[in-house]
């Protein structure tokens, strides 16, 4: 075990006098506690799990497990308390404001955990005979439903696993449809502003992908679009609202324009939130979008996952869908179309895009968030969630950048960049300070359209209060970087660990515990 | 709305410091054709409670839940019994509510937890390192099969036809797009593995040979001789686990020479949910690693010389490389891999091997009853915990009937492979820790009733 703290106060030292006073001899400083890894302190002989059986002798013949395995294990009591310890090292949603832009880290409702564990939903098996699971089956139509009439679109594909897979199933839809109009269009094109995953996503499905230039006021270029729209456009991939928190007041032209050569209107929805509700994309001429589940409709991030991207799509793109999908008939019963009847009633789609059904997990929760808030509840989602971020960018501008606040009010998220910080201070230096007040930081660095950026996203389930002391915490570090209080560089200070040193983790990179048990 | 902390005073004041006379000011960059000036009509209004969970509760009971049923149903998704513990750990808000660890500092919790994750499904799989986790099994094959491509900068994929129907549509239809070109096709009813045709098969211009371990039909074999003919011609062996439950009992496919191991986690800690969310498993020899997608946790030191654990590697990722990444996949999967890793810890390795022995003792009362019964052969002369029948007759009927009778009996081979007759009266039959032997005799009696 090496969880206790070398550099530690020992009985053999001075009472008083060492290089640090207040270390302790665990390396723990009270609430703060250390924790070891599971191979330092778990033994393959220790397990936390009673059988009601003896092993059997078992004789799977000559693939018979020789070696051992180097697994360590722990009673239930030791188990329990490492991973509490280890949770409490992280910030979460649960302890304050979360502003990551784009990430949309708002409250995770309770009753969406209690529902999806009802046995119904947590323990039925995928491939169940379909009377077994006209329940869960009808979770799947109901959400879809909603989701429809939300978008204002045609149909929606429930299948994808996250936002990325959905931007996948999206751009699949167009090249089957591309390919059904006999055509071969190869180049899909992609504004600067966009998260990552758009130009990875059309890589991934073979496009080229373009850069859509943008104006100064943080938008989509129409002019400098429609003069690139040719016969080789597969189309566009448009996050909207954008990633500078803007709204696309020409996406209805924008999309005119893409049809008009025949191309189609992929939207990234990542930041459906802030106009749940308040816009049908439907109505502005999108053909696919996918929806963040754990974004807009508040199932838990689960620190990376899992997430849930359903695709909503145009009349023009819903015949190539993915199968499976739930499909409700006259009778009433439900019914999975999958291989064996997608022949007859679903003969257009581009296949299959993963195992199973979809996340039914997220479609629990992500239906009884929706029920709870209602049509009337979704549209105050939004609206809060834009006074919230307009409340910040107002309330911080006369301190930091706000490049394109002058422009007008902002969606759901606030943009400001490192102009103005002291020689040698960064968007990182007030990231890391904002640590030590407490919070989360931003989303930095992104978007790459503007220097140093900080991208904050209150969401709706933040209370002005809450809004006033992360207001007041960042004006005061925001002013410390004017001024170049070198205490910055060294945030944050009161972590469980200071700056780590990531450079060294890229070069010699150690991603397994490679010990002997 | 009970989750909606501003008040109608708070509104008024923000508008107000904002300088907007109403909301409707900030959504003045939406045009006025687009903007919905009510809440949707025909839709519902908010609810409570209550009164959702009563229609959740509803639906739920429409459903037959697999512990209310003799239940043997496997093919990718398996049930076994989860500690209790499992489900409070990965609830504590620190973990459900937080965000993937950008921020090193005040992630490690999340960071240390991935950290030994990665760690077990290496040694699990028997190999140098693993990644954070992928979506599901099926999404982690084919990005196995691309990551080959990238490898080997070949395009040709040789698919068992002993891997998951599913699996190998997911890679149909993403090679159908991405120009790759794949053999695969339907398995046979038969004791023995395409293995060694696989091996005779594999050539200069295979990127890579894709085999699942136990595979569809529940048949285990060595892959030591195909991994050595891939090795010969350069191309890459990837093994494809779906039921992790097994290696605590046979050899893991690194030790016989897999280059590639992905897998789906869920039968590890995580539970049916009606297929999702689960958890992929992506592990390989560490001389692949800057080729291997999704997020992947390093160990490194902090300004105090403290251990600490960020995210690394990211210059493969889409966040960084963008149309150069190595995937797209940005959010993974991971509370699920949380989930694994606990359960994983309280089963540890003595654990695991016993829980995989109760299993493999459990599937061969099963199979050795259910033989009995006039008409119906086990068709395996091995396998783990699962094995497939060969009834008298269509078996997606026989499935329809024993659901009638309350058992939950299998998955059939013609809901998998519905255009292929031969495969008809199949039936697969999976047998965890959680059957008892009530449940075994019920199935067999209600099979032999359907049967008679």
């Amino acid at each position: 075990m090496t969880a206790l703290n070398p550099a530690g106060w020992r009985p053999e030292m001075s009472v008083s006098g060492g290089a640090d006073d207040s270390a302790t001899f665990t390396g723990n400083r009270a609430l703060m506690l250390e924790e070891p890894l599971i191979f330092e302190i778990g033994s393959t002989e220790t397990t936390g799990v009673d059988f009601d059986d003896d092993a059997p002798a078992a004789d799977p013949g000559s693939l018979m497990r020789s070696a051992p395995i180097g697994l360590p294990g722990l009673s239930e009591s030791e188990t329990v308390r490492h991973y509490t310890r280890l949770s409490r090292q992280n910030y979460a949603i649960d302890l304050g404001l979360f502003p990551l832009g784009s990430c949309t880290m708002k409250h995770n409702p309770r009753l969406n955990e209690k529902v999806a564990r009802m046995p119904g939903f947590a323990d039925v098996h995928p491939l169940q005979p379909q009377e077994t699971v006209q329940g869960a089956l009808a979770v799947i139509n109901e959400l879809a439903f909603w989701l429809i009439e939300l978008t204002g679109m045609y149909g929606v594909a429930m299948s994808p696993k996250a936002g990325a897979h959905g931007e996948l199933c999206g751009i699949l839809c167009i090249k089957a449809a591309l390919e059904a109009r006999g055509e071969d269009r190869r180049v899909l094109l992609v504004p600067e502003s966009a998260h990552g995953t758009n130009p990875a996503t059309a890589a991934f499905a073979g496009f080229t992908v373009e850069d859509i230039p943008a104006t100064k006021e943080g938008r989509v270029d129409l002019e400098a679009l429609k003069a690139r729209l040719g016969p080789d456009v597969a189309g566009v991939m448009i996050t909207n609202p954008n990633t500078c928190g803007l709204f696309e007041r020409d996406m209805k032209a924008i999309s005119d324009a893409v049809h008009a050569v025949g191309g189609y209107v992929y939207c990234d929805g990542a930041n459906f939130n802030a106009i749940v509700g308040k816009v049908r994309p439907g109505d502005l001429g999108i053909d696919a979008m996918h929806i963040n589940l754990h974004k807009t409709f508040s199932t838990p991030h689960g620190g990376g996952g899992p997430g849930s991207g359903p695709v909503v799509l145009s009349e023009a793109l819903a015949p190539y869908g993915p199968i499976p999908y739930a499909a409700r008939y006259a009778d009433g019963s439900l019914k999975l179309v999958e291989e064996e009847s997608a022949g007859a009633e679903h003969p257009e789609t581009f296949g299959r895009m993963t195992a199973f059904h979809g996340q039914m997990g997220m479609f629990t929760r992500a239906l009884a968030y929706i029920l709870s808030h209602g049509a009337d509840g979704l549209k105050q989602v939004a609206e809060d969630a834009v006074l919230n971020a307009n409340y910040v960018l107002r309330s911080l501008e006369d301190v930091l950048d706000a490049p394109f606040g002058p422009s007008g009010p902002c969606m759901h998220e606030a943009l400001f960049t490192d102009e103005g910080l002291a020689e040698g201070f960064t968007t990182l230096d007030i990231a890391k300070a904002l640590i030590d007040e407490g919070y989360h930081p931003m989303t930095v660095y992104f978007p790459l359209v503007v220097h140093g950026a900080m991208l904050i996203e209150p969401t709706e389930t933040e209370s002005k209060a809450v809004l006033d002391q992360f207001i007041g915490a960042l004006r005061s570090v925001a002013l410390r970087a004017k001024n170049g209080d070198p205490a910055l560089k060294a945030a944050p200070h009161y972590a469980p660990r200071a700056r780590l040193d990531e450079t060294l983790a890229a070069r010699k990179p150690v991603l397994a515990w490679e010990g002997n048990l | 709305m009970r989750y909606l902390p501003l008040t109608a005073d708070d509104r008024a004041a923000m508008l107000a410091a904002v300088g907007a006379s109403s909301i409707d000011d900030l959504f003045a960059d939406v045009p006025p054709e687009a903007r919905l000036d009510g809440p949707i009509a025909g839709l519902p209004l908010h609810a409570s409670e209550i009164a959702v969970e009563r229609h959740m509760r509803r639906l739920s009971k429409q459903n037959l839940a697999a512990a209310d049923a003799p239940f043997f149903l496997g093919a990718g998704a398996y049930r076994h019994h989860i500690p209790a513990s499992v489900d409070h750990l990965i609830q504590r808000g620190e973990f459900l509510t937080a965000y993937t660890p950008y921020q090193p500092e005040i992630a490690q919790g999340t960071l240390q937890m991935l950290f030994e994750f990665q760690s077990q499904v290496a040694r699990l799989f028997g190999t140098d390192v693993a990644n954070a986790s992928m979506y599901d099994g099926s999404t982690a094959c084919w990005e196995a099969i691309v990551m080959a491509r990238r490898i080997t900068k070949r395009s040709k994929a040789l698919l068992s036809t002993g891997l998951h129907p599913h699996y190998r549509s997911v890679a149909r239809t993403m090679a159908k797009y991405t120009r790759d070109m794949l053999v695969d096709g339907d398995p046979t009813l038969e004791a023995g593995t395409d293995w060694a045709a696989l091996a005779a098969a594999v050539d200069k211009e295979t990127s890579c040979v894709v085999v699942q371990y136990p595979d569809i039909l529940g048949r285990i074999d060595d892959m030591s001789s195909l991994a050595g003919a891939c090795q010969a011609n350069g191309a890459l062996l990837i093994a494809v686990v779906t039921e992790p439950v097994a290696l605590g009992l046979i050899k893991s496919p690194g030790e016989m020479g897999a280059d590639i191991v992905v897998g789906e986690g869920q039968a590890i800690g995580v539970g049916l949910q009606f297929g999702g969310p689960y958890v992929g498993l992506f592990a390989c020899k560490s001389k692949y690693v800057r080729q291997m997608p999704g997020r992947l946790c390093g160990e490194t030191v902090d300004a105090n010389g403290k251990r600490g654990f960020v995210l690394t590697l990211s210059t493969r990722e889409q966040h960084i490389r963008r149309e150069k990444a190595t995937s797209n996949i940005c959010t993974n999967s991971g509370l699920c891999a949380l989930a694994f890793s606990i359960h994983m810890t309280l089963l540890g390795e003595a654990g695991l091997r016993h829980l995989a022995a109760i299993n493999h003792g459990r599937a061969k009362a099963a199979a050795a009853e259910l033989a009995n019964i006039p008409g119906v052969s086990v068709m395996n002369d091995s396998y783990f915990n699962e094995f497939t029948l060969r009834l008298p007759t269509d078996a997606r009927a026989t499935v329809h009937k024993l659901a009638e009778k309350g058992v939950l009996g299998g998955v059939s081979l013609g809901r998998l492979y519905p255009d292929n007759d031969a495969l008809a009266n199949g039936l697969i039959v999976a047998v965890t820790e959680t059957v008892t032997e009530d449940d075994i005799a019920a199935f067999a009696a209600a099979l032999k009733e359907v049967l008679a």
